[in-house]
């Protein structure tokens, strides 16, 4: 399984792409492949507000529905309204093709509670646990 | 504790994906569910269904005493003919859905599902009407090869001819050389087969099958796509569906329901609810809003509740949104329309015709 080292993860199992004051977000490798085929995706519209630890949508696959929990606080500024036809690019490519919002970050210190990719991958092996 | 099929180890070692379903640990998925449910569509997919159990009445008052508990009309089928129906309650209610391998009137297997092994075995001994009633469920395994390539891929491994087995008729023979009843049934809406065979020969009879299909894509497939592929049919599923307080009327399965063949369990109750018209009915539908329906969703009308969803899905090969729901009567015409509640947010959808998927 892989975890790009220059992302940012929560416990939720969401990863975090921060470039300045905006934030990429989708849902980490080891998520899609406990979800299973990805078939349907809820996302926010630009200009919503989401919030760190609300949910922003919901992923349903063909054997689960699953919330998405915003990493950080802001305003919704892109949507990847394209997986809303090609679900299953989530579990294809979760980092990149994948990813389902920008947000454009309030508060910097959010970002101080993302685990990086060594920590995530340690909570990941004990969550199984 | 839970329960393990015969091919549990197999499973295990080929990197299934394992849960719990009704206390079985039973691999929900292999390589994946959609990837296994297009196998089976379009070539062949091989399910463990060990974990259904087999109930077995004999003696020179078999064929009457099933009859007596079982809705559907045993007297009408040939030796060597399989036939699906109910076990019901006085009241109508469903103990659970069957299928019953008629091998003779005086020996026929009832194979039961996984979740109510017990709970049919004690009904059907409870109501045995001077037939011998045996649970040989731990006995058999029980393997589903299902798909368009199945005739073909079984065909390398037996002598038997297939051909001579049409479509719910069964026969005994040697599959790779275990010996199996060979029943031209199943649970997908594709041609296919369940062998039955002695627990003890299930990895040899499972291997086997794998190795021939291999050519033709054979895919061992979990039990999430063996959902999706019910659900495109629009197959029941006891459980979920319906239960013991659900008739076969309002589950839509009144086609297995022979009112005129004489008593059986259940029959007075599903007489008074015909005449007096039956309240509800299991209809299928399709979302026409974004969103998938779940079992448990809420069927509204005009923001009041009127039904529930039992089975909803994204369908695999129709790529639009289904499921099955209990509505009132009068919603139950085809075109009818009503509301899921998808997490407080109305999605609008219509009543069709099922099964939703047709065989190509």
């Amino acid at each position: 399984m892989n975890f790009p080292e220059d992302l940012k993860y929560t416990r939720d199992h969401e990863w975090a792409r921060v470039k300045g004051n905006r934030v990429t977000v989708g849902i980490t490798d080891f998520a899609q492949d406990q979800l299973g085929d990805v078939v349907y995706l809820e996302l926010p519209d630009v200009g919503d507000a989401v919030k760190k630890g609300d949910a922003f949508g919901v992923v349903e696959s063909t054997k689960a529905v699953s919330d998405l929990f915003a990493p950080v606080s802001g305003k919704v500024v892109e949507v990847n309204d394209p997986l809303g036809d090609a679900p299953e690019t989530i579990n294809e490519d979760p980092y990149e093709e994948g990813w389902m919002i920008v947000v454009e970050l309030s508060d910097s210190k959010d970002l101080n509670e993302l685990m990086d990719a060594a920590a995530y991958e340690k909570f990941i092996e004990e969550e199984q646990e | 504790m839970t329960l393990r099929t015969p091919l549990h180890d197999v499973h295990v070692r080929s990197g299934a994906r394992m849960v719990d379903f009704a206390g079985w640990d039973m691999p929900v998925q292999y390589a994946g569910l959609l990837d296994e449910h297009e196998a089976v569509r379009s070539r062949a997919g091989l399910f463990d269904v060990s974990h259904m159990g087999e109930v077995v009445f004999r003696g020179p008052k078999a064929l009457e005493a099933l009859n007596r508990v079982f809705t559907n009309d045993l007297g009408r089928v040939a030796d060597g003919q399989a036939q699906y129906g109910c076990l019901c309650r006085d009241s109508g209610g469903i103990v659970d859905d069957v299928v019953v391998y008629r091998r003779s009137a005086v020996d026929l297997l009832v194979c039961v599902n996984a979740a109510n092994r017990t709970k049919d075995f004690e009904w059907l001994r409870d109501h045995a009407g001077g037939a011998s009633v045996t649970n040989e469920s731990d006995d058999w395994a029980q393997i589903a090869l299902q798909g368009p390539r199945a005739a073909a891929i079984l065909a390398r491994i037996t002598r038997t001819d297939l051909a001579a087995i049409k479509t719910f008729r069964f026969a005994d023979g040697e599959v790779a050389s275990v010996p199996c009843t060979i029943a031209r049934t199943g649970y997908t809406g594709e041609d296919g087969f369940e062998l039955f065979c002695r627990s003890d020969r299930a990895v040899a009879l499972w291997d086997a099958l794998l190795e021939a299909g291999k050519a033709d894509g054979l895919e061992p497939a979990g039990l999430g796509a063996r959902d999706t592929l019910r659900l495109e049919m629009a197959y029941r599923l006891y459980g979920s569906d319906m239960d013991d307080g659900t008739t076969p009327l309002e589950a839509g399965l009144s086609w297995v329901v022979k009112l005129d063949k004489g008593d059986f369990i259940g029959r007075d109750a599903m007489l008074r609810q015909k005449a007096g018209g039956v309240p509800r009915k299991l209809v299928g539908f399709v979302l026409t809003d974004p969103g998938i329906a779940r079992h448990g969703f809420d069927v509204t009308r005009d923001g009041q509740k009127v039904g529930t969803v039992t089975s909803g899905t994204k369908s695999p090969s129709l790529k639009t949104s289904i499921g099955l729901a209990y509505v009132p009567a009068a919603l139950a015409a085809e075109g009818s329309t009503f509301a899921v509640d998808i997490r407080g947010r109305p999605a609008a959808a219509q009543v069709v015709k099922t099964p939703f998927y047709t065989r190509k």
